[in-house]
């Protein structure tokens, strides 16, 4: 699903034309990236949690020359899904049937 | 938003959506649960989703595989499984880089 097919869903839902809906998606996801920006952590009950971790700079090499290189520090956001979000991705079964039985 | 701080939860998104919105606080919070509900009902179909300028939330099956217990080196089969990964866009990993308020930069 792209933004756009996010936005039509949505739109549907609360009666608003694509376009406001729109606004309305962009803010919700700015206001998730402002929150993470200032180092904050986002809890969405039922969904799951956004944080940043931090990574230490490095020195690492580029694979096809095997030159040294600094990487540094960064900040990286994270996602954890929630355990109903975990559950409910986990019941696709992806045209597989899945028969082993734990005991 | 007389939370924890540092942290940010669903009603202050809903602050924010009524804020710059200009819905009502009911409104805006009907607009915040049906965006997760929706991300969240695609990603139960087994779509992937990407939402362009923030990240994109991917399936991944994995395999079952044999392995240990740590502890007691007991052999275990993890059952195969879908896991949700989560990659952040350029955009978002250049906003939690640009630490206006951080002090670490060196001197």
């Amino acid at each position: 699903m792209t933004k756009a097919e996010l936005v039509e869903k949505v739109s549907q839902q609360i009666n608003l034309t694509k376009k406001q809906t729109e606004v309305v998606v962009n803010t919700v996801f700015q206001s998730i990236t402002e929150s993470l920006a200032q180092g904050k952590k986002v809890e969405l009950r039922g969904f799951g949690s956004f944080r940043v971790r931090s990574r230490n700079a490095r020195v690492g090499r580029n694979p096809k020359s095997g030159a040294r290189v600094e990487v540094p520090a960064k900040k990286v956001p994270f996602f954890q899904a929630g355990k109903e979000l975990r559950e409910l991705v986990d019941g696709n079964e992806f045209d597989e049937e899945i028969e082993m039985e734990m005991d | 938003m007389a939370h924890e701080q540092g942290t940010v939860v669903k009603a202050d998104l809903v602050d924010h959506v009524y804020e710059r919105v200009g819905f009502t606080r009911s409104e805006a919070l009907n607009a915040v649960e049906v965006i997760l509900e929706e991300i969240k009902t695609a990603l139960g179909r087994g779509e992937n989703v990407r939402i362009v300028g923030f990240a994109s939330f991917n399936l991944r099956h994995k395999n079952a595989r044999r392995a240990r217990n740590p502890k007691t080196g007991e052999p275990i089969t993890i059952q195969p499984r879908t896991v949700l990964t989560f990659k952040p866009s350029r955009h978002l990993l250049e906003a939690t880089n640009r630490s206006p308020h951080e002090s670490d930069h060196t001197g």
